[in-house]
């Protein structure tokens, strides 16, 4: 059967058909923003750049307000999904397609190509796009543009716009109020203005977004990075020290207290990213099992890359004696070796009953990881680890993994895929988060006895595929490691059956065979066997 | 190997299956002539919506039943020869089984009104109701009105699916406010209010005379008894409850009633057959419950324990406290316990009420007046946990420490208003003043 609203051809009627005159100024004005943009790449010269620029970025803040307000202000508050699964932009429709390929394109470009966005290269001044920026960039920071700062400004108008949009459409929500005001927040404030001030102080310091953490913030570690926070004093000292601190002291008790939704979801700027501008296609995601298989290959597959890459870098630029400085080569492998094994061994001491099966796999993954960096140790030399150039796995791991993974696939593929599919197959921050939450955390979604009826609207919204209706029609509570706690399966839910808590560690997670509401009986002889 | 053969592959029917399955190594077939597979049927409107496709209202994906090695026939039964246990199907083919479970479901309800077999008209049951709709109904060109006949639950659903398509709707309802022979007034009164809000055309105490064709046999209009006005529309809704889906055991020795007829261990007047969900009727009703439950959770309930009886530890239909929910447009209701209407509540019942200024929330919380004892809560806009009253009830906790303990609870998600207090101080206000 088929639940289209029309079957024509058209490219643009089935989206057309019921927006109001309202919604069509708005994208109108949205799109001249966007045509400013597209002029300025193709070299236009703009009399005024900082007023053109005003103008576009306006528009398109314009645009998007106008039409959020348009299309939900004049509705009643509630659950505003009607027609997501016919709007071709939203079910992988022609529009969906052009869009994920036009952002593929532009991460392509943004990550490979500069130039082609009209990056200055050798000392020559910004053309293009990123020239059209530099009045923006000087007056925050004193230089021009790169194209990083192009893509942040974009970023950052795209979390705040539709992050506007998010606000209006839940506005009988007050956790997604707040949880949208923060990832808002922590984008303008941490990810954009922070470091661009951060530089105008101390011109030295490398790029250092507070809340992005290892291993999500894959390059603080590296030596230029690590250098620069050691040759700028105490301001640069304090600096690695708090990033050291978000790894090993700020996440896992942040996360013990309310999940890794105190990140994902809060604070991260892929997940604000995620929940604002891909809202939209949180519903794209696969919620089939095999999707949950490729899923914990693929994220944890990544998790190890990472691991071994990060240790691999630092580890060629740590010196062998003593002398220099304490942390020698020797010293730093035995320290991580030893931090795994304890976290090992914890997990298999307190936890070993709730792994099952998967206990294999968790040990199968630990041995490769002490072997690798083992394997490194012994065979490594001064400019060769793994036999190959000491540089060549971190390249490989910024461009499989930091730009492809990340960028082109993950968001470019947002109306593909779903808004999460980096965060669900590919981030290193989420994997480390997610196991904490499966095993240490107090964080679950909670399901109301027996009041779930399968409707599936929870699996449905949920932007990291996980088949929440699966637990919620067998009264178990929802504690999987990938779980973003974004809380719209709570807020579409039409019975009341989910709520995200933060309880004790004791009975959270509940299988159960007989639901609530039936013979007491036969609940106790089924649930307590 | 004993062969089940369950007719039904809605929620009773599917349960039964699965559990049997938990228990045993029995052979299982679920019949269904509607859909190939399960489906939740309460999650219909949210196709016509956009919300959801087809395939998401499917809790379990394609491979799950040959997994577990349920197998599923599609096909209408026709007729069942309860002698030779033998089921002929519509398509005429037959099968065998050992023992026969009828869990059906419901059909719409037609009350002979004139014009009721055009097209154009439907229920808002089953899957191919909601086709119907989408053929008649694709949007508000196609159809430029439409009239629902019947103010109870799936009606609304049906006004809320329509509207969201931007096709206007007239809501005829017999009674003379929303579903008021279940909520007590306050409640229906305000959900009367936010139908109305949402610029749908409720009409009270208002019924059907007849349904006009046109030269096609399609609807044209329809005719209000009371007053006589002619709404022209495309598609008309007919809501109007439902009843069991069991014709094609009139022909059969299966004793049936409204619904087919079963015993508290959910076995007919026949041995080796049961009927479990909206299709069985009880000989008698449990404690407050009507002898035909058509709701999802009952349902689920007799599966589970006709499962266990099927597999040889029997065990007698003894279903817990009354729970239900469900959702007006935009405002969600949950109960526990039982809160009787104006029109049916007994002598002894007495109520508390309140409601929130916005006109959205509201509770009724009710209670015994000579004992205190407290019997049952409404809630409307604020959700409750099933745990904590299912516990209070079983306690047979006094409506005061029910009061003082709500907070212990709310289920609302994290940072929502709380109204315990504000809900507590008009409670203490009302028993000052009486």
């Amino acid at each position: 059967m088929s639940n289209k609203i029309n079957h024509s051809m058209s490219l643009a009627q089935p989206d057309a058909l019921n927006i109001t005159n309202t919604q069509k100024i708005a994208l109108a004005i949205g799109v001249v923003g966007l045509f400013i943009l597209a002029l300025a790449l193709f070299n236009t010269n703009f009399p005024n750049k900082g007023l053109f620029l005003t103008l576009s970025l306006g528009a398109i803040f314009g645009g998007v307000i106008l039409y959020s307000r348009s299309a939900y202000l004049t509705k009643l508050e509630g659950i505003k999904n009607d027609g997501v699964w016919f709007k071709s932009i939203s079910s992988r429709g022609v529009l969906g397609w052009m869009l994920g390929v036009l952002l593929t394109t532009f991460y392509i470009v943004l990550y490979f190509f500069p130039t082609y966005l009209g990056l200055g290269t050798n000392g020559e001044a910004n053309s293009g796009l990123i020239g059209f920026f530099d009045p923006l960039s000087q007056l925050l920071s004193g230089r021009d543009a790169s194209q990083w700062f192009v893509y942040g400004v974009l970023y950052t108008v795209a979390i705040l716009a539709f992050g506007y949009k998010f606000l209006l459409k839940y506005r009988h929500n007050r956790y997604q109020q707040l949880r949208t005001g923060s990832v808002m927040f922590f984008q303008l404030g941490f990810a954009f203005l922070i470091p661009e001030f951060m530089y105008v102080m101390n011109n030295d310091l490398p790029y250092y977004d507070l809340k992005s953490i290892w291993p999500l913030n894959y390059y603080i570690f590296d030596e230029w990075s690590v250098k620069g926070f050691l040759s700028t004093g105490n301001i640069g000292i304090a600096l690695l020290l708090f990033g050291l601190l978000s790894i090993f002291v700020i996440t896992p008790i942040l996360t013990y207290k309310y999940g890794k939704r105190w990140y994902c979801s809060w604070v991260c700027g892929c997940g604000g990213l995620a929940e604002t501008a891909g809202d939209s296609f949180r519903q794209l995601s696969s919620k089939k099992m095999y999707a949950w298989k490729i899923e914990r290959w693929l994220i944890h597959t990544v998790l190890v890359f990472s691991i071994v890459m990060t240790v691999a870098m630092v580890y060629s630029y740590l010196g062998y004696e003593k002398n220099d400085f304490w942390l020698t080569r020797g010293v730093f492998i035995s320290l991580v070796i030893g931090l795994l094994t304890v976290v090992f061994a914890a997990v298999m001491y307190f936890k070993r009953q709730e792994l099952g099966k998967d206990a294999k796999m968790g040990a199968i993954g630990y041995a490769v990881v002490i072997a690798l960096l083992l394997i490194m140790h012994y065979t490594g030399t001064t400019d060769h680890l793994f036999y190959i150039k000491a540089g060549a796995l971190r390249s490989a791991y910024g461009l499989y993994i930091g730009s492809i993974f990340s960028g082109v696939i993950g968001t470019g593929f947002y109306p593909i895929l779903g808004n999460r599919s980096w965060c669900r197959f590919g981030c290193p921050m989420a994997a480390i988060l997610g196991f904490q939450q499966r095993l240490f955390s107090k964080f679950r979604i909670t399901t109301n006895g027996g009041q779930c009826i399968s409707c599936g609207n929870c699996s449905n919204s949920c932007e990291m595929g996980i088949d929440v209706r699966a637990y919620a029609q067998k009264g178990e509570n929802i504690v999987r490691s990938s779980c973003v706690g974004c809380g719209i399966c709570s807020a579409v839910c039409p019975r009341g059956v989910l709520k995200l808590e933060n309880d004790s560690m004791k009975g959270r997670i509940n299988p159960t065979e007989v639901l609530l509401g039936n013979d007491v009986d036969l609940m106790d002889l089924l649930n307590n066997k | 190997m004993e062969h089940i053969a369950i007719i039904g592959n809605g929620i009773s029917g599917v349960t039964l299956a699965r559990h049997i399955r938990k228990n045993s190594d029995k052979k299982i077939t679920i019949i269904s002539g509607e859909t190939e597979y399960f489906f939740s049927r309460t999650a219909l409107m949210y196709i016509y919506m956009g919300h959801m496709k087809f395939e998401h209202t499917q809790p379990y994906e394609n491979w799950f039943w040959e997994k577990n090695r349920i197998e599923l026939k599609q096909g209408f039964v026709k007729q069942v020869d309860t002698d030779t246990k033998t089921l002929h199907f519509a398509e005429g083919d037959t099968l065998q089984y050992d023992k026969l479970v009828i869990a059906t479901g419901s059909k719409p309800n037609k009350f002979g009104w004139p014009g009721q077999d055009l097209e154009g008209v439907m229920g808002m049951y089953h899957k191919q109701d909601l086709e119907n709709l989408e053929k008649y109904a694709p949007n508000k060109d196609v159809c430029k009105r439409a009239v629902i006949v019947g103010g109870g639950l799936i009606g609304i659903e049906m006004a809320e699916m329509l509207n969201s398509r931007g096709i206007p709707v007239t809501f005829l309802v017999r009674e003379d406010s929303f579903w008021n022979g279940v909520l007590p007034s306050g409640e229906s009164e305000m959900i009367n209010r936010h139908i109305k809000n949402h610029h749908i055309d409720l009409r009270l105490s208002t019924n059907l005379k007849e349904i006009v064709s046109d030269a096609d046999g399609k609807v044209k209009s329809i005719i209000i008894e009371e007053t006589g006005e002619e709404i022209p529309c495309n598609v008309v809704g007919l809501t109007a409850g439902v009843a069991p889906n069991i014709d094609f055991l009139r022909e059969s020795d299966i004793e049936i009633g409204r619904g087919v007829k079963v015993n508290r261990f959910l076995e007919t007047n026949l041995p080796d057959i049961y009927a479990i969900g909206d299709c069985a009727e009880q000989h008698e009703a449990i404690g407050n419950r009507r002898p035909i439950e058509a709701v999802w959770y009952t349902g689920r309930m007799m599966g589970e324990v006709l499962a266990q009886t099927i597999c040889g530890n029997k065990m007698e239909y003894k279903p817990g406290h009354w729970f239900n929910s469900a959702k007006f447009l935009d405002i969600e209701y949950q109960t526990y316990g039982w809160v009787f209407s104006d029109r049916n509540k007994s002598e002894f019942e007495a109520h508390f009420h309140w409601k929130h200024t916005d006109d959205t929330k509201c509770i009724t919380v009710a209670y015994h007046k000579d004992t205190n004892t407290f019997l049952g809560i409404n809630t409307f806009g604020i959700r409750m946990r099933h745990e904590v009253f299912d516990r209070w009830l079983t306690e047979n906790r006094d409506v005061d420490y029910v009061m003082n303990h709500l907070a212990e609870a709310n289920f609302d998600p994290e940072f929502y208003s709380k109204f315990e207090t504000e809900i507590l101080n008009a409670y203490t206000n009302q028993l000052q003043t009486i």
